[in-house]
């Protein structure tokens, strides 16, 4: 790992005059200003500001939607917004849909993912760079694409899936009530499962030899060091994707939005996301949008935050075994 | 792979159950952009008879016609806007989060650490959030509707800085710009010369990430754009796919222009796989 400054010059370079060292902490914190500063007028601009605006939106009621935003136009209501928003059962349905999203892709993703990952390293896989490659590559494709092709895989009469089941006798609505959700799942599965397969495979590729080699000693099957040698060694990639999954996964949008276009199984407001959506631009009450998008926002950094700690504390229990 | 133990190889049940199952999964992830191929090679009657896998009624060359001369050839239109959100977006977003990582990687300055923190923050902060705020600032200094409305806020990429500053560590040594200062050279100067160029295969990961995300890019082009001319692909496919549940003519348009707007993801990926990889690693590992 790289060390900050190395203190040894400061002994050698004291001769060559203190103002040496005054204009090279200058042109120093001139050249640190030229490389943050772009990023950080965007930081403002697209990221700080506008969060401080939906949350100071949250507690104004817009009586003129469309004026812009701004106190001469809005009435301050406290906390009447979330309040609406919290008793709105499409609201609470939406959130609901998205835990059991949640509950069943996250283990799913996770799971396969991993399986993959250690199957590919377990040294036996034919053509493994094709394999890999192959698995990757839906994260290259869209995701409002990869719902088009798999709404017109779900539709009657388009799909060859439906068309080969229905010659089996096997009927089912993949759009229909109870499998609406699953078609979902299996849509956000295609698409990321072999992102993080390579995630997961980078990791497994990092675990010492020797490590491997004191596991045949003690000897260790192939499945054993896989489950208990190679997966705790893997675990901080296990909570990145873990985290980044469920961020992702409770922003669910874009999948439900198409196939709404489809099903009448899918509302406007499926989703928190899609309630904010139809709150904010169908309905125009932009109180009532930035209240759902607060609650959002806070449901997200609590859940990440829950991961972390759950994370730190299943490592310290891991030290304390050792 | 050489670098497995022989003992921990599986014996040959297991060998065969391995590549049964990555064999599947391959399948699973190969077949609907197979489908999606052969689909487009359909005209509307083959492909509502589910004949897909005959091929007899090929179609590929009308159309592709058909796509480009849809509604007055919109569809180029489209392609082009997102060739030019995501080449020029990401490249721009690329260079500005290196920068910044470099920044936060090789200075010292104070309160260093918790606004890296607060940057990491905006990591976790949805897109669907953002998006209102974004569109009533839009629309209060007139942006609403038009090119930057798009653009400006996809410049914005936390990860990317992460990532920056984790290349930086990893490839730029100290001493090496320890070396330049010796030599008298301006700080900015060692980076575009020095730095810039060693973190070279860092850059390209970082680019090819956000191409994909601004190529991706969906819920803003679809709160901000109302003029269709302005629209990218995948909110032009979207238009086009719920006109389709109305007039079925549309169904082999979106088939084949879901096909081409796939097309250049998957070449760069394939074509830079070298970088995305040690991107990836980078990301994962540390």
């Amino acid at each position: 790992m790289t060390t900050t400054a190395p203190p040894a010059p400061r002994t050698t370079r004291a001769a060559p005059a203190r103002t040496g060292r005054v204009t090279n902490r200058r042109s120093e914190r001139f050249a640190c200003g030229m490389l943050m500063g772009p990023f950080f007028v965007l930081f403002v601009a697209v990221f700080l500001i506008p969060v401080a605006t939906v949350v100071w939106l949250s507690f104004f009621s817009d009586d003129q939607p469309g004026l812009g935003f701004g106190p001469e136009s809005s009435v301050f209501v406290g906390l009447r917004s979330y309040l609406a928003v919290l008793s709105d059962p499409t609201f609470l349905g939406g959130l609901g849909t998205v835990v059991l999203y949640c509950l069943s892709y996250l283990p799913l993703m996770v799971v396969g993912a991993l399986v993959l990952a250690l199957l590919l390293d377990s040294g036996v896989v034919r053509l493994r760079a094709w394999a890999q490659l192959v698995l990757f590559l839906p994260h290259a494709v869209p995701g409002i694409i990869a719902a088009i092709i798999w709404l017109y895989l779900y539709t009657p009469g388009l799909s060859p899936v439906v068309e080969l089941l229905g010659k089996a006798d096997v009927t089912v609505d993949f759009l229909g009530v109870h499998a609406v959700l699953p078609s979902i799942v299996n849509i956000a599965l295609w698409s990321n499962l072999g992102y993080n397969m390579v995630i997961f495979y980078a990791a497994l590729q990092a675990v010492p030899r020797q490590v491997l080699e004191a596991a045949v000693i003690d000897g260790a099957g192939p499945v054993r060091t896989a489950l208990r040698i190679k997966t705790p060694l893997v675990r901080p990639s296990i909570v990145m994707v873990a985290m980044f999954t469920l961020i992702w996964a409770l922003q669910l949008f874009t999948e439900p939005m198409l196939l709404s276009q489809s099903t009448p199984m899918i509302s406007s407001r499926f989703s928190p996301s899609m309630y904010i959506y139809d709150a904010a631009f169908t309905r125009n009450n932009y109180g009532l949008a930035a209240a759902a998008s607060v609650i959002l926002l806070i449901c997200t950094i609590a859940l990440s935050y829950g991961v972390t700690r759950w994370s730190n504390r299943g490592g310290n229990r891991e030290e304390a075994i050792r | 792979m050489t670098d497995v133990p022989a003992a921990l190889r599986p014996r040959l049940l297991g060998r065969t159950t391995v590549n049964v199952v990555v064999a599947v999964a391959v399948l699973y992830t190969l077949l609907p952009v197979l489908w999606l191929v052969l689909a487009a090679s359909k005209d509307r009657d083959a492909l509502f008879g589910s004949e897909v896998l005959s091929l007899t009624e090929f179609s590929f060359g009308q159309n592709l016609r058909d796509l480009f001369g849809m509604d007055g050839g919109i569809y180029g239109r489209w392609y082009a806007n997102s060739l030019l959100y995501a080449v020029v977006g990401a490249a721009i977003s690329a260079v500005v989060s290196v920068g910044c990582g470099y920044a936060f990687d090789k200075y010292r300055f104070r309160h260093k650490e918790k606004l890296f923190g607060l940057l990491l923050a905006a990591v976790m902060v949805p897109q669907t959030v953002l998006a209102l705020p974004l569109y009533l600032i839009a629309s209060g200094t007139g942006l609403v509707n038009t090119f930057w409305s798009v653009f400006i806020p996809v410049l914005f990429n936390p990860f990317g800085v992460y990532l920056g500053r984790i290349f930086s560590q990893g490839y730029v040594p100290n001493e090496v710009l320890e070396a330049a200062r010796m030599d008298g050279a301006s700080e900015l100067t060692t980076y575009v010369r020095v730095s810039l160029r060693m973190m070279g295969p860092g850059l390209v990961t970082i680019f090819l990430f956000q191409l994909t995300a601004i190529w991706n890019n969906f819920f803003l082009p679809m709160v901000m754009l109302s003029d269709q001319k302005l629209y990218p692909v995948s909110l032009g496919l979207y238009t086009w796919n719920s006109s389709a549940t109305v007039s079925p003519e549309y169904y082999p348009v979106v088939i084949m222009g879901s096909l081409l707007a796939v097309l250049p993801l998957i070449i760069a990926f394939v074509l830079l796989q070298r970088f995305w990889r040690s991107g990836l690693t980078a990301g994962a590992v540390k």
